[in-house]
């Protein structure tokens, strides 16, 4: 008889009750130690009732790790596969060729090509073209080739053509992507940056696709190897950088659109009250504000001076603003903080609080002073105001494709955030539209489309905090979007010390507008 | 080719295991005595063959004579341990002889996937330990003073505890151990068990509350000195079996919340008084922000997690060595990176029918001290595995502990055995006293029945 392997939880079913019963057993008679010592009583119910509940305890402790695998395996997998420091599918080249990354007009921008030794080249057929966004393989990885890394190395082909490929011993074939990327686009506007050093953002603001991203200098992505040395030297302007991500500037005058929202804000219903009489320059506890080659723009409302970019009156507007109000604004606008891209980037900076000095916040109201700023991210804000305040998601990669054309995953365009109102992105548009009908865009106006923008000149000191005046430099910006009623595009440029907006910016823009437009009607 | 057979073999691993899982669980609502035995054997026939197919995948990989032979030792080894155990002692619970054995299986599996050499040294050690292991239950049953050695344990323990942290080496900014002449010894490990009788004997005989308060403050020197040793992983296992047992034994939810309570107020201070407790914490909110030093260990062990996805890339596919230190604190993410989530979802199963198991037996023990010895090596058991996988996951922060039974280590694996064996000793104890209770009710029928009938006639 016996009791063997009985291997039912008691907690689960209690059913050993037998010991009380023979509590008063003179178990000594068959020479064995009493083996129920019950100093209290205690029923074996209650007692278990205890032991059940660790059990318990402890259940839900091991059953929270595996809700906690299957959150991991759903939530967290995908982000962690696209870890620029992720170098685990690297054990994949052993079995399966690099996919390939196509344009969204179809060009092929990177491929793998195998010879018949089975060696294996990555090309880049565009060369400098798409250097930074598209990325590169060799000397570590960079670009869209590492974060997309996962993608590109996972084969999902067929699995008849796996077990084909298998039993030939041959390596499948990684998935394909297919970018938003244009290379027309983005070929104009590289042609139109032409020599300066900078970047061009072009991006959707309905669905947050981005159409063109060119940053320089650029480097030719097939002969990373040879020019290695040349590229990273001290001397050599970080041609590897993608400025459009990680370039950061001072936003110069189209951080205006910033403090005149943040104007709005505080001022809902008497904003269009507001004026001021510009005499080229205006000082405050010893810090001068000067406009652009000491212009005097005479009297303005908020809108003309918003056109006119005049310094004087928003440094002006900057003293009547709540700073540290117009530092949680900025911060809703993305500063300080993460940007919504999978891409690398470094975070925009906004310094301004309660116990700022005038200086500063007069110099921070026209966008200088200590504000940085990447054209990536004003390209984002321009958006907002393009698509009646509301932030898309912006992406890169419009679909993941196996190697015969079968879609594994497609990108969907989901709002990121709401940053203003529709109100509020109405009237900047307003302001935008008479930069470019009376004020420094004027370059834009009388187009066969419609564009609404913004300058900048951003000045900086080339060697560092000297206070010379002779060692200043300016950059060139420009932000806008086109046909205002419903947008198409926005275009964010940067030249480096390309002078005023308007000398070097606006015609780059104009450039990259025209080539979306012959695009669209050819 | 080969590249084929290891996914087809992935995916037949995964289905076994599963199948395994499911009938750790099925047993509990089987009654039938044959029912049950076929299906513990049915357990056994999947692990072999996970064992077998993880070694032709091996072999097709490494390509060298001498894992054919390897893979004899280990299959002799498994099964003379569950011939053993079975033939021993018949009364053993099989389900845990079952999970014992295929932790063990899991983790040559793995060690032998990471390292020959390292494999081949644990496998020394388990053998050496098995048959330790099948001493135990032997010396449970006889010796039954070691119920009254309560003062010898905590001399022993805090001894032992104390010499680490006064002599022992840093290894990975933690004192474990001693190292002589190519072993090393982690005393920790053993002073667990130690720990555990100590406590089952203060607590089963306290009789007011100073016996308590002199308990806890026992219990509280153990873990600080593991606290002083940096052994944050080992002060915590401590802490909570202790408040475990204190619970069951009180039967007070107030001691058990004030003991939570108190340990999480000590964590606040031990955050801001030790600057290592705050990198552990730091690196669990986020590895990336100093990734290429303290925080690449853990970051590498979520980048395996994420690389094996629900199916893992099969064995050898991945590339589980580059976290350092897999094969002790990391074991997890190398299971889940080659065998991938569903499998390491099962690994966390078993764990957790293991843990059942001994809760049950701690219930069906009608001795007090057996009874909290059985529960309070139910529960170290239960932490470690929930600090080391919780860990690999980041779930929790890394506190640097061993998978028992599966990672690499002398020390625990030969704990660890002891621990399931004292379990096991304690549970065929059980059934001596269930059967001796049977045997008296027997005599006693007959007795009543030769009053009525008188006696037997031949």
């Amino acid at each position: 008889m016996g009791h063997q392997g009985v291997d039912i939880p008691d907690f689960v079913s209690h059913r050993n009750e037998n010991e009380e019963r023979f509590r008063e057993s003179p178990y000594s008679e068959f020479g064995y130690e009493e083996p129920v010592p019950p100093k209290k009583t205690i029923s074996k119910k209650q007692r278990n009732k205890t032991y059940g509940r660790v059990a318990y305890l402890f259940s839900a402790l091991f059953l929270s790790m595996i809700g906690y695998m299957i959150y991991f395996q759903t939530v967290k997998t995908e982000e962690l596969n696209r870890n620029p420091n992720n170098s685990k599918k690297d054990a994949q080249e052993e079995y399966v060729v690099r996919g390939s990354i196509f344009s969204a007009d179809g060009e092929i921008l990177a491929g793998t090509n195998v010879d018949e030794d089975g060696v294996e080249t990555r090309l880049y057929p565009l060369g400098n073209l798409f250097a930074h966004v598209v990325g590169y393989t060799s000397k570590g990885k960079s670009g869209l080739e590492a974060i997309y890394n996962n993608d590109l190395m996972t084969s999902n082909q067929s699995i008849t053509d796996k077990v084909a490929s298998g039993t030939q011993n041959k390596k499948e074939q990684g998935n394909t992507l297919i970018l938003t990327l244009d290379t027309r686009i983005q070929q104009a506007a590289s042609e139109a940056l032409g020599a300066y050093k900078g970047a061009v953002v072009v991006m959707e603001p309905s669905t947050g696709k981005i159409l063109a991203m060119v940053s320089k200098p650029d480097f030719d992505p097939n002969n990373l190897d040879e020019r290695w040395e040349f590229l990273t030297a001290e001397d050599s302007q970080s041609p590897l950088l993608n400025r459009a991500l990680q370039g950061l500037y001072p936003p110069g005058s189209t951080f205006k659109i910033l403090t005149a929202l943040e104007y709005l804000r505080e001022h809902p219903t008497d904003y269009q009250n507001y004026w001021y009489e510009c005499q080229g320059a205006f000082s405050q506890d010893e810090v001068q504000i000067k406009c652009y080659d000491y212009e005097v723009h005479g009297y303005e409302d908020l809108q003309t001076s918003f056109q006119n970019s005049c310094n004087t009156s928003f440094a002006n507007i900057g003293l009547q603003l709540d700073c540290d109000q117009f530092a949680k604004t900025c911060e809703e606008f993305l500063f300080n903080s993460k940007l919504p891209t999978v891409m690398p980037y470094s975070s925009s900076q906004f310094v301004l609080n309660g116990k700022s000095s005038y200086g500063e916040i007069m110099t921070t109201a026209i966008g200088q002073g200590d504000t940085l700023v990447s054209p990536f991210h004003m390209a984002l804000i321009t958006s907002a105001v393009a698509n009646d305040g509301v932030l898309m998601y912006p992406y890169l990669v419009d679909r993941v494709e196996n190697v015969d054309g079968v879609l594994v995953k497609e990108t969907k365009a989901i709002p990121y955030k709401e940053l203003m109102t529709e109100t509020e992105a109405s009237i900047l548009t307003d302001f935008m539209v008479s930069v470019v009908q009376y004020g420094t865009a004027t370059r834009l106006s009388g187009l066969g489309y419609t564009v609404a923008g913004k300058t900048g000149s951003a000045e900086y000191e080339v060697n560092g905090n000297t206070g010379n005046e002779e060692n200043f430099s300016t950059h060139s910006w420009f932000v806008g979007f086109s046909n205002v009623e419903d947008p198409d595009i926005v275009v964010s440029v940067i030249a480096e010390d390309g002078g005023t907006g308007n000398s070097a910016a606006v015609p780059i823009a104009k450039a990259v507008f025209d080539a979306y437009y012959a695009m669209q009607y050819n | 080719m080969v590249n084929l057979i290891i996914q087809f073999s992935k995916y037949a691993i995964i289905l076994l295991m599963a199948i395994y899982t499911m009938q750790s669980y099925i047993v509990f609502s089987k009654k039938d005595e044959e029912d049950k035995e076929f299906l513990f054997l049915r357990q056994n026939l999947m692990m072999f063959m996970i064992h077998f197919i993880a070694f032709v995948n091996m072999y097709l990989k490494m390509e060298q004579p001498k894992l054919l032979f390897y893979y004899g030792a280990q299959f002799i080894y498994l099964a003379a341990t569950l011939v053993f155990f079975r033939n021993l002692y018949p009364r053993a619970s099989k389900l845990i002889v079952n999970h014992m054995c295929m932790l063990i299986t899991i983790g040559f599996i793995m060690i032998t996937r990471l390292s020959y050499d390292q494999s081949i040294k644990q496998f020394k050690i388990a053998a050496v330990s098995t048959v330790i292991a099948l001493i135990i239950p032997v010396i449970i049953r006889k010796v039954k003073v070691i119920t009254r050695w309560t003062w010898l344990y905590a001399a022993v323990g805090i001894g032992a505890l104390g010499a680490v942290a006064v002599a022992a080496q840093t290894t990975y900014g933690a004192k474990l151990g001693f190292s002589f002449g190519g072993f090393s010894v982690q005393p920790s490990e053993f002073v667990k068990i130690i720990f555990v009788f100590c406590m089952a004997g203060m607590l089963g005989n306290a009789k007011n509350f100073k016996d308590i308060v002199v308990t806890t403050a026992v219990a509280a020197v153990h873990v600080l000195i593991l606290v002083y040793s940096t052994d944050l992983g080992g002060a915590l296992i401590f802490f909570v079996t202790y408040m475990i047992m204190l619970y069951v034994s009180t039967r007070k939810v107030s001691y058990l919340l004030a003991g939570l309570a108190a340990g999480a107020l000590a964590a606040v201070a031990a955050y801001f008084l030790f600057s290592h407790v705050r990198q552990r914490v730091d690196i669990w909110m986020d590895p990336f922000r100093d990734y290429e030093n303290s925080g690449y260990q853990i970051a590498q062990s979520m980048f395996a997690i994420a690389a094996g996805g629900w199916f893992g890339t099969g064995l050898f596919q991945g590339s589980p060595g580059s976290i350092p230190i897999v094969e002790q604190d990391f074991m997890f993410a190398a299971i889940s990176e080659e065998l991938g989530a569903i499998f390491a979802i099962c690994f966390i199963l078993v764990c957790m029918s293991c843990y059942i198991m001994f809760v049950n037996i701690a219930m069906r023990l009608s001795n007090r001290f057996y009874r909290l010895v059985a529960l309070g090596l139910g529960t170290m058991y239960a932490v470690q595995v929930f600090l080391t996988i919780g860990g690999a996951m980041k779930f929790i922060p890394m506190t640097g502990v061993t998978i028992p039974l599966v990672s690499y280590g002398g020390s625990s694996m030969l704990s660890t055995m002891i621990m399931f064996a004292v379990i096991q000793g304690l549970y065929i104890l059980r059934e001596d006293e269930e059967d001796q209770i049977e045997r008296f009710r027997e005599r006693k029928l007959a007795m009543e029945r030769q009053r009525y009938y008188g006696a037997p006639r031949g």
